[in-house]
């Protein structure tokens, strides 16, 4: 229907863009609304109009209105177009049409007003959040963001809830203040961390949270132990993947959302291995090439039914979740004559291979649905046996338009179900020679002995949440320096290290237990003794066990010490003739030959930073080396540079003392100021991170304590550490402090 | 202690159902008629018990068990003075009445017991065939009947809990595990009258969790767990809640492998 002359009256706008799809708006208006909302519409398309930003958002309105009113109702139009007309008055004008693209994904996504108008918020607030703020006065230059993150939207509400998507736009706000070009990307989806962003918010089951359950699946139900690779749907538009086996393991995609038909996204994964598991253990391959592509393909859809009928004698539950799984085709589908409707036609014979209950009729479908039953039912079934099946289907039912090529694909993938490739040998690859080439061994290179980084979050305090995969922290093995030094050092410490072994033996494990209710003891446990003897005069059974004894108890403390080797350390502190770095391995020399005594394991590690990029990790001693040459050539060797980017440091720190068993873990940070890095420009936010770190290693049960040399540090050490630290005024006097420090500490 | 001691309240009077499987019921009458001492290995709910009890009646030898635990003294066992208003008397206990009087005596869960409890059977369970009772100052020679049974379970087996050689070395042993699953399908339908179809259909659920011991169970179902379920089912209850009251939250915290299990469940029964 076209518009009346009135519409058209009333919609004074003549751009002629605009007046040539007037008539199929309206046609769609007249679909969805109600007079009075058509009126809404023409009159909301006028005030857009009036805002002068030309015929683009006119006609974007036009087209997606009708639709997002129909799914929020006709009030939602007032709603859109007073926003319109601020956003207009803005300095934001230029993301109009953008803005109004978004609006159909958004309805379609949030399907409810409050969610919608909670959208528009976001919107707003996107807006003022990115735009460049100078002299405090932000409404006056353009967000360069908003287009992007409109753009984006779409994509991101087929992902995400609206909660995640408000997260992943703190994220973009608040990592990049200062650097509109990333931030630009960011919202473009083009960063790492903005995909990284979306994955951790993004609803549906994840494979990583999983993992273990599909294991245990596989492990349980089929008695299989296989490596799964997940792979990413998101990013490939064009040609989605599916699942499938090859050598390396099980290939599947890295989320399954919740089916709106009642398949949890779980159940979803374990269709897939449920099928796949059934190949593995009931098909063996078939020579693929003396076979056309449409047999192979029919001969894989009797194939797919046979182990799927093998796997249900096992477990008849699964037929449920496959059959929600498996696409119903419409067997009385409008035909094209230019079409081939292959794929629909084996689709139709794989859901009645496997729905018992299906309602289709075709006679030749029916007819080898009854043969495939048959030769089920006899039992002892192989792949060749089903294999004439496929050959002789595709004969019967060879229609010319088969081999076209425009393929109907609609409604005809099983999503659970693999490419099958481990079913076909190939003979023959290919006409072409292959010259084989043969990978070289990669060169040793002489470059020392280095591992892939290990990422770690930071945690964004005024976010309030992880910065996902934000810190690359590199290990490393301190190089040696000569471990005469250490002995010298030791030496000039001896009076010292006298007193200290005084201590240490007074330390050594002799607490002593008690341990109660023994029939033979050291000495009466009187409250037993009474209770027995009260029992005896009334006549009950007495507990005869009225001693008790002692045992010494072991003390099992794993220690990690981190060190703090940013380029302060290098500085001579006032009144002192040594550097901190000299005072520091005075100080950490006597610890660990201390610690060495008593018998705990002890690590020493040291860390500093170059930006979030690159953060260093000095390995001094492991846990289970001895106290010897190396490692005080190591300590020997250690220098101080760069920054102190702490957070990262205490939980890579931490990442080890964990796997220690031990029941009390300590680890001791020796710091000489507070963190920072030069890509930080907030002084607040890496403390905030090495506070979160302290708290997460206090969940693991390791027990943080900081040792300061900054006389300043009151300011932030509480912050950071708690009630558990010591800031030492005296440096000087660290070497003396420190092995006190810790007798006190696990004393 | 009277001279009195009514030792048939041990005996077994009614057959208790055992389904043999294998040689183990000819290889413990040969045991027995040498009054050699058996160990009986195995995890636990796989009819350990069950076997010493039917053995018992078999035989028509009283039958004395013992639930041995970690605060068990030796006195626990061979019996203690005990105070009364004229003085002091003895009282026996469940291994010297067995010797005395001639029972098989059972000790179940023998590693739970210290290793100081465990060395009093030392003398009983070699040719000496004696107890000392060195409180009392009485050497009791083992009735001719007397035999002496242990059970344990390796599952447990870890540094502290194990057996010390010079006890292993005392005892001749059987080796349990859960039946096979044709045989546990007729043990589980015995037991409870259920169909076989149905014991069929638990026996698979407890298949697939004894495939995840030692990846988040420390033990599978046991088939006592399984004749559990089949009771339930045989109540009137359906077999998915059955199952998962009796099969999935008595073994396991772990919600990872509580959710695997469950879907065993359901993909194994039909709703």
């Amino acid at each position: 229907m076209t518009a009346t002359i009135e519409e058209r009256q009333k919609l004074q706008c003549n751009f002629k863009r605009v007046q040539s799809v007037f008539d199929d708006c309206m046609a769609d208006a007249r679909k969805y609304l109600s007079t009075a909302g058509i009126d809404a519409y023409i009159v909301g398309a006028n005030t857009i109009n009036k805002t002068g930003r030309g015929e683009e958002p006119v006609l974007v309105f036009l087209e997606e209105m009708p639709q997002v009113a129909a799914k929020l109702g006709e009030e939602v139009i007032e709603e859109v177009v007073t926003f319109t007309r601020t956003l207009a008055k803005s300095p934001n004008s230029k993301a109009i049409p953008n803005f109004l693209q978004s609006l159909g994904a958004a309805a379609r996504a949030l399907e409810s007003r409050l969610l919608f108008t909670e959208y528009l918020n976001l919107v707003v607030q996107t807006a003022i959040r990115t735009s460049p703020k100078v002299h405090g006065i932000d409404s006056m230059y353009t967000s360069e963001c908003l287009p992007d993150f409109l753009d984006s939207v779409p994509h991101l509400l087929s992902l995400l809830p609206l909660g995640g998507l408000k997260k992943w736009v703190d994220y973009g706000v608040l990592a990049y203040p200062n650097d509109p070009q990333h931030q630009r990307e960011y919202f473009q989806l083009k960063t790492a961390d903005s995909r990284a962003v979306i994955q951790r918010e993004r609803h549906g089951t994840l494979f990583y949270d999983a993992e273990r359950k599909l294991d245990l699946y596989m492990r349980g139900l089929w008695l299989h132990d296989v490596q799964f690779i997940p792979y990413s749907l998101d990013f490939d538009e064009l040609r989605k993947p599916i699942p499938y086996l090859n050598e390396q393991g099980l290939h599947l995609p890295d989320v399954f959302d919740d089916l709106p038909n009642g398949v949890r996204g779980i159940d979803r994964y374990r269709a897939v291995l449920a099928h796949l598991s059934a190949h593995r253990r009931w098909t063996t391959p078939l020579i693929a090439d003396n076979l056309s592509p449409f047999q192979r393909m029919a001969v894989e859809v009797f194939e797919d039914a046979r182990v799927e009928y093998l796997a249900l004698q096992e477990f008849p539950g699964m037929r449920s979740i496959w059959r929600k799984l498996h696409p119903i085709p419409n067997e009385n589908l409008q035909q094209d004559a230019d079409v081939s409707y292959i794929r629909h036609r084996l689709a139709i014979l794989s859901r009645a291979l496997l729905d018992p209950s299906h309602t289709y009729d075709n006679p030749l479908i029916l007819k080898y649905v009854a043969r495939f039953n048959e030769i089920m039912e006899k039992g002892n079934t192989r792949t060749p046996d089903i294999q004439m099946l496929g050959v002789q289907f595709i004969s019967e039912s060879k229609v010319p338009s088969d081999s076209y090529g425009k393929i109907y694909f609609n409604n005809t993938e099983v999503e659970y179900r693999d490419d099958n490739r481990l079913m076909w040998l190939f003979i023959e690859e290919g006409d072409e020679e292959v010259y084989e080439e043969r990978p070289r061994p990669p060169q040793e290179s002489e470059d020392e002995f280095k591992i892939p980084p290990r990422m770690y979050p930071e945690w964004d305090y005024s976010a309030e949440h992880y910065r996902p995969d934000w810190v690359s922290l590199y290990e490393h093995l301190q190089p040696k320096g000569n471990p005469a030094k250490i002995d010298q050092l030791l030496a000039k410490h001896s009076a010292l290290a006298k007193r200290l072994k005084k201590i240490i033996d007074l330390l050594k494990p002799q607490n002593k237990v008690r341990i109660r209710y023994q029939e033979e003891g050291a000495e009466l446990d009187l409250d037993v003794a009474i209770r027995s003897l009260i029992d005896f005069k009334s006549g009950a059974q007495p507990d005869t066990r009225i001693n008790m004894s002692h045992r010494h108890d072991g003390r099992s403390v794993a220690v990690s010490l981190l060190l703090d080797l940013s380029a302060s350390l290098a500085d001579v502190p006032e009144g002192c003739t040594q550097s901190k770095l000299e005072l520091s391995q005075e100080a950490v020399s006597l610890l660990a030959w201390a610690i060495d005594q008593m018998g705990d394991p002890l690590a020493i590690g040291g860390f500093h930073s170059d930006t979030r990029h690159n953060v260093r990790f000095w390995h001094f001693k492991g846990y289970n080396e001895s106290w010897g040459d190396d490692v005080k050539g190591r300590l020997a060797g250690m220098e101080a540079n760069y920054s102190t980017r702490m957070g990262a440091a205490i939980r890579h720190a931490g990442h080890y003392l964990g796997h220690q068993q031990a029941d009390k873990k300590l680890l001791l940070v020796l710091t000489d100021g507070e963190p920072a890095d030069i890509d930080t420009s907030d002084a607040r936010l890496l403390i905030e991170d090495a506070r979160i770190a302290v708290r997460e290693l206090d969940q693991q049960n390791i027990y943080t304590y900081c040792i300061n040399l900054d006389p300043k540090a009151d300011e932030y050490v509480a912050d950071i550490f708690g009630r558990q630290y010591a800031v030492i005024d005296n440096i000087a006097r660290l070497p003396e402090r420190l092995p006190q420090l810790f007798m006190s500490l696990v004393k | 202690m009277s001279e009195t001691f009514d030792i048939k309240q041990y005996q077994i009077t009614q057959e208790p159902y055992y389904q043999a499987q294998s040689n183990e019921i000819a290889l413990y009458e040969a045991a027995y008629k040498a009054r050699l001492p058996v160990m009986l290995k195995g995890p636990t709910g796989c009819g350990k018990s069950r076997f010493v009890e039917h053995m018992a009646w078999k035989l028509g030898k009283p039958l004395i068990t013992v639930a041995c635990n970690e605060d068990m003294t030796a006195s626990d066992l061979v019996g203690r003075y005990l105070l009364d208003a004229n003085g002091t008397r003895w009282l026996d206990g469940p291994l010297t009445l067995a010797a005395r009087y001639g029972a098989i005596c059972y000790l179940d869960e023998i590693v739970e017991a210290r290793q100081d409890t465990t060395v009093v059977i030392h003398p009983l369970t070699d040719h000496r065939r004696t107890l000392p009772l060195d409180k009392k100052g009485e050497l009791v020679q083992a009735h001719p009947d007397f035999q002496l049974v242990i059970s344990y379970n390796p599952g447990y087996q870890n540094l502290m809990k194990d057996l010390k050689q010079s006890t292993k070395q005392r005892f001749a042993g059987l080796e349990f595990d859960y039946a096979k699953s044709e045989v546990e399908i007729g043990i589980v339908s015995k037991e409870t009258g259920i169909g076989a179809d149905i014991s069929a259909k638990l026996v698979k659920i407890g298949e697939t969790a004894r495939n995840l011991k030692g990846h988040g169970l420390d033990e599978g179902i046991s088939t006592r767990l399984l004749v559990y379920a089949a009771t339930l089912i045989k109540q009137g209850i359906a077999p998915r809640d059955a199952c998962r009251m009796a099969l999935v939250r008595p073994i396991t915290d772990d919600a990872d492998i509580r959710d695997t299990l469950d879907h065993a469940i359901d993909a194994v029964f039909v709703a």
